[in-house]
């Protein structure tokens, strides 16, 4: 029978035993374990979520460093393009004052001879009138050298004027 | 002689039993014939050994008063030798009698072995009256009485007339109590330590034992019954209900010192433990708990006579509960260990061991699961009766 009855001894002790357990425990004991496993699953959760945001991170960077690279490129082919129209519309720049400068060149080329050629052929028509007259001379001297000749000049010359 | 010193017996061919177990795991291989040639071999030898040295006065082996003194409390920690005389350690007593009385249990154990007559049944009782500075107080089935006239009178087998006095020695439970509590201690303190020098790392040693089982009681025993804003302030509590069952379920296993005292298979304690989730319970109920209890939602008015009782008995029947529980659990443990030895003390024949020792070497194992489960369950029904207290109303 006192196998089931309470014994006031074992009680006593058991309260003091089991009262001074919970409070060293609670205090020295499940204060600072539960913290510290709390704060390493605070921390865990936390390295993970960082992890997943890093990775949500690399991922926009990743896409804005294509659109980058893609913006980069249109932009080169966009300056190899203006290059290349610059160079050409040079290109055409000095052809056509290229052309031009030839054009003018040989117009007053063509200005010059022609000044020459006229300048040539007053000279040559003075060169001419003057042998002419040289050799007009040289023939009236002839003509003239005796009476009948000048005779017979006069006569053709008042004849042609008479035709006339 | 082996019987008259069965503890002492228990305890060294248990040893031998398990040294015994282990060969026999060894020679698994041996043919069973051969093993049976063994076993024949050795129940021949021992009955013969036990033929010689056997005595016709030896006492009748009551394994019911073995059983029982066992997993009662005493003054004195017996190790060896026979139950009077034999090797004890014994402990200090002190009774309140009067101003506080100290003394060693020896004045009472090794006091006179007195005899009286029952008023009632007229058959003689012996009891121990103590002597030196126990003088004055006599000791029948470890209760300490005040002695009338030098002597205990007896009625119906009890002890009748005699003052009780305030009995507050250092039991051979109380001894235990200390060694778990220090062990708990010891264990948690190392732990928490740990944690202390290397802040919030991945555990290693003691603290990798223990940190899963801490957790475990956090979150499935504490967390998965109580409102989750409030079960923080109850995790110390159950954590240390827990550990302080399951620790000393299994002190109570090792059958030598500081282990073998039935601790948590004592009524006193699991009283004090129910008492403790009781007072809990009722202390951090909440409204909604008490409308539960004397205005039951749905019930109509009429039958609120008969369920107001019901539900004030229902207070205390879920702690009365766990401290029958836990007492009845860990008491028919340490029945069943020490009935399954006695097989070989009732027979007188150290053979039975084969039989007896693979026996009690089973129930051992499964009393090891039974401590860790009775741990468990006083903490989880603990629990979800503080998560049933603190609920709030969600209709």
């Amino acid at each position: 029978m006192d196998l089931i009855l309470p014994d006031l001894g074992l009680l006593f002790w058991t309260g003091i035993v089991f009262c001074t357990l919970l409070f060293i425990l609670t205090k020295f004991a499940w204060k600072p374990i539960l913290g510290a496993v709390n704060a390493r699953e605070q921390k865990i959760s936390e390295a993970l979520e960082l992890a997943e945001k890093t990775k949500a991170e690399m991922k926009a960077l990743q896409s804005e460093n294509e659109n980058l690279l893609k913006e980069a490129r249109a932009q080169r082919d966009s300056m190899l393009k203006d290059a290349k129209n610059a160079a050409d519309k040079l290109i055409e720049e000095s052809k056509d004052k290229a052309k031009l400068e030839a054009d003018k060149i040989v117009t007053a080329a063509k200005e010059a001879i022609k000044n020459e050629k006229l300048q040539a052929m007053s000279e040559l028509k003075t060169h001419v009138a003057g042998l002419s007259l040289a050799i007009a001379e040289k023939i009236i001297r002839g003509e003239l050298s005796s009476d009948e000749k000048q005779k017979a000049l006069a006569e053709k010359m008042a004849e042609d004027i008479n035709m006339n | 002689m082996i019987l008259k010193n069965p503890l002492a017996t228990i305890e060294s061919l248990s040893t031998f039993a398990r040294i015994f177990v282990d060969r026999q795991m060894k020679i698994v291989s041996m043919s069973i014939i051969k093993l049976l040639a063994f076993t024949l071999l050795v129940v021949f030898s021992t009955s013969l050994s036990f033929a010689s040295g056997g005595s016709s006065t030896e006492k009748e082996f009551n394994v019911g008063e073995m059983i029982m003194h066992h997993i009662k409390d005493a003054h004195e920690w017996h190790l060896w030798g026979p139950e009077h005389g034999g090797t004890s350690i014994y402990l200090p007593v002190i009774l309140m009698d009067e101003g506080m009385k100290v003394f060693s249990s020896k004045n009472l154990y090794h006091g006179e072995l007195a005899t009286a007559i029952d008023h009632k049944t007229h058959q003689s009782v012996t009891y121990y009256k103590g002597s030196g500075s126990a003088e004055g107080y006599g000791m029948f089935h470890e209760k300490i009485y005040k002695l009338n006239n030098g002597e205990l009178s007896f009625e119906d087998g009890h002890v009748h007339g005699n003052a009780k006095v305030f009995d507050f020695s250092i039991t051979k439970n109380v001894l235990s109590l200390f060694f778990g509590a220090a062990i708990i201690l010891a264990m948690m303190l190392t732990v928490a330590g740990y944690y202390k020098k290397n802040g919030a790392v991945a555990p290693k040693g003691l603290a990798k034992f223990m940190e899963p089982i801490i957790v475990m009681v956090r979150d499935d025993i504490a967390k998965a019954n109580i409102d989750k804003h409030k079960y923080h302030k109850y995790v110390p509590y159950l954590t240390t209900i827990f550990f302080f069952i399951w620790l000393n379920n299994m002190l109570g296993l090792v059958p030598i010192l500081p282990g073998g005292a039935n601790l948590t298979g004592n009524i006193t304690v699991t009283l004090f433990l129910a008492v403790c989730t009781l007072l809990v319970t009722v202390f951090s109920a909440n409204k909604n708990y008490w409308s539960h209890i004397f205005a039951t939602p749905g019930v109509p008015k009429l039958l609120l006579p008969i369920m107001i009782p019901i539900e004030i008995v229902g207070i205390f029947t879920k702690p009365f509960a766990l401290m029958i529980r836990l007492f009845a659990n860990i008491t028919a443990g340490h029945i069943i260990v020490l009935a399954l030895i006695s097989i070989i003390f009732i027979n007188k024949n150290a053979a039975w061991g084969m039989l007896s020792v693979p026996m009690a070497l089973f129930i051992s194992v499964l009393e090891l699961l039974v401590a860790f489960l009775q741990a468990y369950l006083f903490a989880m029904l603990s629990s979800l009766f503080i998560g049933a207290a603190v609920e709030e109303a969600h209709h």
